[in-house]
């Protein structure tokens, strides 16, 4: 053992300097190692598809597959959009719109969660925000749940008619993804 | 290991040749045959046998049946119905894997029960014990993996759900869930790396095994009396003594096992995954494997996902404090006549949350998951370390010996004062 009063000799420097490399330039190799599980080019390459509305009827409604994941698309009656509207900030548990074209902020109003002018038609993503199952509601003879939206079986979610959390576990509404109208009877999700 | 001495004797000269070399035989005789055992352990401790055993048989037939097994979502459902049908004696290794998985479980439970009543987590086995609590978790993520690969209905299903645990994490949750799934679902890239995984666990466990294994012999066994060792009349040496017994039980376990794989080989799992993996149809009602139902109990107890995820975590994490939220100054519940109720007390408990875990989550079954979940809790936190307190515990046998031949023969071994808090040997 070198006594406290000695200089550090170039033993020391090269074991200090040694064991430092070794930390950083092992830490640095792991990140490929984590980062090779992320999602891969050709998931990320985000994929958008087509759908012809024209055959949804009124009070019908629709899924289609996005990004590996359920996209619901429903024609509301005029009654549901108005039951939709009319319900109260302050009744929601979730006061986020969770539409991915407007800011976090946007309050859950049933209008900030569709397009102006096309209020009848409600697109979600239909992955329950509790623990990812997929709620029923999509097709006449689902439960809906108690607020006529949808319900999801595996923890008991209640959705409303504007696809926000109500009543059950989850914790947020079922988002709204990116999508816009295309012509008169179609829309391109993503 | 332990400060126990191999009498080992070499008798060829090969045998001589290796002591002198690499000692395995030397190791393996000290730790294994005349390795000195309480006297007076009982069938509930033979499950340390049993699970080397359910370990290894997982391990080979698992390696087997990955020869035929071919990871992908659209191949995977098919190649293990192939496995069932077409290749030879398929569908009797697969029943053993598949049931292996279920009777593992049961064992491990049984040994875990085993340690909760007779105090074996208790100083000086905590490191012991702590070991103990990583397998089953290593055991839980290594089933979890595997009810995934066959891809059915619940296997695909199962893992959206519990991995959707992880998204619960504030702030970096979502990009968690989309690391472990390889995308923005669960898909066949996520099933291809779960395989990976449910390869390599298994190996994580019999590394964790023999740790724990060391340090059961570094502190010796606890025994139903909980008092330590204190004379060469405590103890037996493990061959054929202790060897004895664990072959008679793991014969009747073997038994229980092999009627499951040939009469029933499916009743422990579930109907629903025998229906293709469908990413559009999530099935009415999900449940996980009967051993993770008292946890999906606990999970779905809790009104807030953050909140349930976080109380079924806890609930397995508790299990690593026990050593030192119990005040008791004995080991054994034997000799503890207020804690003896409340640990069956526990035992309901834990039974009753799996019951509850099976069934849908509204009404009634919320309502008493909840107040379970709080005794599941309670029992750890308040019960521990309160009974230990106020108990006074009732008169311990002076020793190992007096406790299995009565009090003439071990008056040559056993000292005063018996009882009471750990001491070194």
């Amino acid at each position: 053992m070198a006594s406290h009063a000695e200089e550090p000799d170039r033993r020391d420097f090269l074991t200090l300097a040694g064991g430092a490399f070794a930390t950083v330039g092992g830490a640095m190799a792991l990140w490929p190692f984590i980062h090779q599980m992320n999602p891969d080019a050709s998931t990320q390459a985000l994929a958008s598809v087509e759908v012809d509305l024209s055959p949804i009827k009124e009070g019908q409604a629709i899924t289609v597959m996005w990004r590996g994941k359920p996209v619901f698309i429903r024609n509301r009656t005029p009654a549901e959009v108005e039951q939709a509207g009319k319900v109260e900030l302050a009744a929601l548990s979730d006061r986020s719109a969770r539409n991915d074209l407007l800011p976090e902020k946007t309050p859950a109003e049933d209008a900030n969660r569709v397009k102006k002018g096309r209020e009848n038609w409600l697109v979600l993503v239909g992955v329950c925000t509790h623990l990812g199952c997929i709620p029923k509601g999509q097709s006449l003879a689902d439960s809906k749940g108690d607020f006529g939206g949808w319900f999801c079986p595996c923890h008991g979610s209640h959705y409303d008619m504007s696809g926000r959390i109500r009543k059950g576990p989850a914790p947020r509404n079922l988002d709204v993804p990116p999508y816009e109208f295309v012509g008169d009877s179609k829309v391109k999700i993503g | 290991m332990s400060g126990h001495e191999s009498s080992f004797v070499p008798k060829s000269r090969f045998g001589k040749f290796m002591d002198e070399r690499l000692p395995i035989a030397r190791m393996m005789h000290g730790q294994f045959v005349d390795f000195p055992t309480p006297r007076n352990l009982n069938y509930w401790w033979t499950f340390g046998g049993i699970l080397s055993f359910c370990l290894v048989a997982q391990i080979v037939t698992g390696v087997v049946l990955a020869m035929h097994y071919v990871p992908t979502a659209k191949d995977a459902f098919d190649s293990v119905e192939a496995i069932r049908r077409d290749v030879n004696y398929g569908w009797l290794i697969r029943s053993i894997h598949a049931v292996g998985g279920s009777m593992f479980f049961l064992a491990v439970y049984l040994h875990i029960f085993r340690g909760l009543y007779y105090g074996s987590y208790k100083a000086p086995r905590e490191v012991l014990w702590i070991l103990g609590v990583f397998i089953y978790l290593a055991m839980m993520a290594t089933a979890f993996l595997g009810y995934t690969l066959p891809w059915g209905q619940m296997s695909f299903w199962g893992a959206t759900v519990i991995t959707n645990f992880f998204s619960a994490i504030p702030v970096v949750g979502t990009a968690v869930v989309q690391w472990l799934w390889g995308g923005y679902a669960v898909t066949g890239v996520t099933l291809n790396r779960f395989y990976s995984l449910h390869y390599l666990l298994p190996f994580v466990i019999a590394g964790l095994s023999m740790l724990h294994i060391w340090a059961l012999h570094v502190a010796g066994q606890n025994n139903p009396t909980g008092l330590e060792v204190k004379s060469r009349a405590d103890t037996l040496p493990m061959t054929p003594y202790a060897i004895a017994k664990d072959i008679f039980a793991l014969a009747v376990f073997v038994t229980l096992f092999a009627w499951f794989v040939f009469f029933a080989p499916d009743y422990l799992g579930h109907a629903d995954n025998y229906i293709e993996a469908n990413p559009l149809s999530t099935p009415p009602h999900i449940v996980p494997e009967w051993y993770f139902l008292p946890f999906y109990a606990i999970l779905r107890a809790v009104p807030s996902k953050l909140g349930g995820v976080l109380l079924m975590f806890a609930a397995v994490a508790i299990l690593a404090f026990v050593s030192w939220l119990d005040t008791s100054r004995v080991r054994s519940t034997k000799f503890r006549p207020i804690y003896r109720w409340f640990f069956w007390l526990f035992v309901a408990t834990c039974l009753a949350l799996g019951y509850l875990g099976s069934k849908p989550a509204e009404g009634v079954y919320v309502l008493w998951a909840r107040a379970f979940t709080a005794y599941y809790f309670l029992h750890f936190l308040l019960v521990m370390p309160l009974v230990g307190l106020i108990e006074t515990p009732s008169k311990l046998p002076r020793s190992i010996a007096e406790s299995v031949l009565g009090s003439g023969s071990s008056a040559a071994g056993a000292t005063a004062g018996a009882m009471s808090a750990p001491e070194k040997r």
